[in-house]
């Protein structure tokens, strides 16, 4: 490969054989060093598949339910044919019917008193009570509000009168190759602890392929009863809890990093405010817990009414300021000078060289940071627990000043519970969770792509 | 004077002034010494005892240079002799750069530039600039050269908006190229097309004087030569300041020429002086300097 150049030998360099071992060695390192890097990122791909195949696991499969009373008898004691009407079909009058006959007077009129039945009229109360009640000083809720759907009323049937109770789940692969091993799992359960199954024969277990993830799931608030619980509430809080993430750490963020990057002169003052920005990234999210709770829940609980969904909000928000700030003026730092003297340069102010040049540019930047800022802020569980989401809860969040819970809170409290089912509805959570920020950033980049597609 | 109010940029202390700046700018000096010896008419602008610095570092040190209407002045001299500096101070853009400081005078209709209260967003629209590196915004052609007449308060009509674009588009000989492609960016263009396309955007907002810091060394021969024929063009309505590398460029198209050169001062500091100031072909037929000579004899050492 060499050709004689006739040029005098330097003795530093290699010699020509020299060169080709050294070559071979280069190579050689070259390759290791491939090998090793697609081994550490075989290991992280790994590490990913596992985290989400067990939560898959946990999300569907077969379960082993046994009920209180079946819902064909129910269907038949009201006279039609279990072949061809379900309970989910029945109408409002009739699930009516049937919660009137599995439940006492007493807890009809208690339900009725928090949501009415009707419309037109009532169901457990006297015309007379209902009125006395209604005019009492603090009249239930019952009074003003509209009736129960016929979906509310199912899942009270369901909750009451069904009364599912589920002896076994199974996680998703064990459910595809388990074979006829439930039969038998089933039957140890029965022998072991027959005091928490008296009333039941094997034949009475119905085995069924369950989704814990459904459209039921996310629709339905939380219950007592894991297979009746749903996630709406705590959906319906997270997205709050983003929506206040957002107006508040955008607008802060976003400015703050404009003036640091663009306006600020360099002096101690702002050296000294950069250095704690950076620090302030990497606080533990507790501690903004307790900030949370200081500041928002107690300080200045006339204007956050305390506990709420403001006071969470703006407690993410601060978590995810710095993080905005930082990489916001990573992004308008990436922004070429010559945009900026090519702005100055016709004669415009700085900041109409900003907005019009620079700041269109770094967007797709900002964006991206942002983003996954708030979507470190989605997954936050300790912060929201000092600042007071409700582990319980089944009314919606309607506004700033709603109790609220949150998806990793419902997460962490199902989790924490030993039951099998709660287990199965936590990773049912967690697998919405993740759709949730799946979303989130593909909104980024869509986004991002429109406004880069935009710039060019 | 602009029709803006003056928001100020960087130079907020001086803003709540006495001298209303601007006042003194706004032309009328124009012609005012036809008849009147060379050395004493009052030029476009001018430096007097001009020292800038970069942090301790004396970039460039008593520059007295006057630069007439309605020529083209060439800088010229080796590299890091502080063309790109003395250029950059002339339109305050220097102010940009956290370190440099600016001593002397530069006097510009009278007025010092560099006076507390002058508002240098005011003298950068009165002295446009064109950079090295052809640097046009990711924006459309047409908004390329709308921006800076929007900003600086066109009250026009649209249709006086598309008038201007193509006024300037055709003054940088750019017209017939994209007239059909306004709505494309700018970085769709070849390099010498967008250098056209920022002389155009500087002409746009009728500066009085253009200043061009080595605007071809980018460029192939033959853009090379649109862009000086284009220079020639817009000597009869702009004074033309431009930085060049290339002699053979500086005798083409220039009325008057500067030569710098970096001596080594007492501490070892490579500071840039201005060495000769002639009119062009003086200089590069006569020049009073050796060092000028050697320069352009590529004598240099
Ligand atoms: N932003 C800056 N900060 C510090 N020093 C600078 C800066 N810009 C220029 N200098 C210094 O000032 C001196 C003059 O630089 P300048 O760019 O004006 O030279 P120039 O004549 O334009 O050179 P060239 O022909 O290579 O462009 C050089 O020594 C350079 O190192
Ligand atoms: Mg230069």
């Amino acid at each position: 490969m060499s050709a004689d150049t006739g040029r005098p030998v330097d003795r530093n360099f290699p010699t020509e054989d020299e060169y080709q071992v050294l070559l071979g060695k280069r190579t050689r390192r070259g390759t290791t060093a491939k090998f090793g890097f697609l081994f550490l990122l075989s290991l992280a791909v790994l590490g990913l598949a596992v985290l989400l195949m067990t939560i898959i696991n946990d999300s569907f499969g077969l379960v082993a339910v046994v009920n209180q009373q079946e819902p064909e008898e129910i269907v038949a004691s009201l006279g039609y044919d279990p072949g061809e009407v379900t309970l989910e079909s029945l109408s409002k009058e009739d699930l009516v019917t049937v919660l009137a006959g599995g439940i006492s007077n007493g807890v009809g009129r208690r339900l009725e008193r928090e949501q009415r039945f009707f419309e037109d009229r009532l169901a457990f109360e006297t015309q007379d009570k209902w009125d006395e009640v209604c005019a009492s000083d603090e009249p239930p809720a019952g009074c003003s509000g509209g009736a129960r759907s016929q979906g509310d009323v199912l899942l009270l049937v369901k909750e009451r009168i069904v009364q599912p109770d589920i002896i076994a789940s199974y996680g998703f692969f064990n459910s595809i190759l388990g074979g006829n091993a439930f039969k038998d799992d089933i039957a140890g359960i029965f022998e072991n602890t027959p005091e928490r199954w008296p009333d039941y024969t094997f034949d009475e277990v119905r085995f069924q392929w369950r989704a814990w993830l459904n459209m039921t799931f996310v629709t339905t608030p939380s219950s007592s009863i894991p297979e009746l619980a749903g996630i709406r509430t705590a959906i319906l809080g997270s997205a709050w809890l983003v929506l206040f993430t957002v107006l508040f750490a955008v607008p802060v963020g976003v400015g703050a990093a404009i003036y640091l990057e663009e306006f600020a002169k360099k002096n101690r003052i702002n050296d000294f405010i950069q250095t704690n920005i950076n620090n302030l990234a990497g606080v533990p999210s507790i501690i903004y817990g307790m900030l949370g709770l200081a500041v928002f829940v107690r300080l200045l609980e006339p204007l956050t009414q305390g506990r709420t969904v403001i006071s969470a909000g703006l407690t993410l928000g601060l978590l995810t300021l710095p993080v905005v700030i930082i990489s916001s003026q990573e992004a308008i730092r990436a922004v070429p000078n010559s945009l900026r003297q090519g702005g100055m340069a016709l004669g415009a102010t700085k900041w109409q060289t900003v907005r019009s040049h620079v700041l269109p540019v770094a967007v797709p930047g900002i964006l991206t940071g942002t983003i996954l800022a708030v979507a470190r802020a989605i997954g936050e569980t300790a912060p929201l627990i000092l600042v007071g989401a409700a582990g319980f809860i089944t009314v919606d969040p309607t506004g700033p000043f709603s109790q609220f819970t949150a998806l990793p809170i419902q997460i962490f409290q199902w989790a924490s519970f030993p039951q099998k089912e709660w287990q199965n509805i936590a990773a049912a959570a967690s697998l919405a969770l993740l759709i949730m920020l799946l979303l989130l950033n593909a909104v980024a980049v869509i986004l991002r792509n429109r406004y880069s597609r935009r710039m060019t | 004077m602009s029709d803006q109010p003056v928001t100020t940029g960087e130079d907020a202390a001086g803003a709540a002034g006495e001298i209303r700046p601007g006042m003194a700018f706004s032309g009328g000096f124009r012609g005012a010494g036809e008849g009147v010896p060379e050395e004493l008419r009052p030029g476009v602008i001018e430096t007097r005892g001009m020292n800038v610095y970069y942090g301790d570092f004396e970039a460039v040190s008593g520059i007295d240079l006057n630069f007439q209407y309605n020529e083209i002045s060439a800088l010229i001299g080796p590299s890091g002799c502080g063309k790109s500096t003395v250029l950059r101070s002339l339109n305050r853009m220097n102010d940009l750069i956290p370190s440099a400081r600016t001593e002397g005078e530069v006097i510009y209709h009278g007025e010092n530039i560099y006076a507390p209260g002058v508002d240098p967003v005011e003298i950068r629209r009165r002295l446009g600039m064109v950079f090295q590196k052809p640097n046009p915004f990711p924006k459309s052609i047409y908004d390329n050269i709308a921006w800076g007449v929007k900003i600086n308060g066109f009250k026009g009509s649209r249709a006086d908006m598309d008038d201007v674009v193509q006024r300037a588009l055709e003054q940088a000989a750019l017209w017939d190229e994209v007239k059909d492609k306004l709505k494309e960016s700018g970085l769709s263009l070849s390099g010498g097309q967008q250098q056209r396309l920022c002389i155009a955007r500087a002409v746009a907002t009728q500066p009085d004087v253009v200043l061009m810091d080595e605007p071809c060394s980018a460029l192939d021969p033959i853009a090379t030569l649109r862009i000086e024929e284009l220079m020639l063009e817009l000597k009869k309505d702009y004074s033309i300041i431009i930085v060049t590398h290339n002699m053979q460029q500086a005798a083409r198209v220039s009325d008057r020429t500067a030569f710098f050169n970096v001596e080594l001062d007492n501490r070892g500091m490579r500071t840039g002086h201005l060495v000769e100031f002639s009119p062009t072909d003086l200089l590069f037929t006569n020049p009073k300097q050796t060092q000028t000579e050697d320069y352009i004899t590529g004598r240099f050492g």
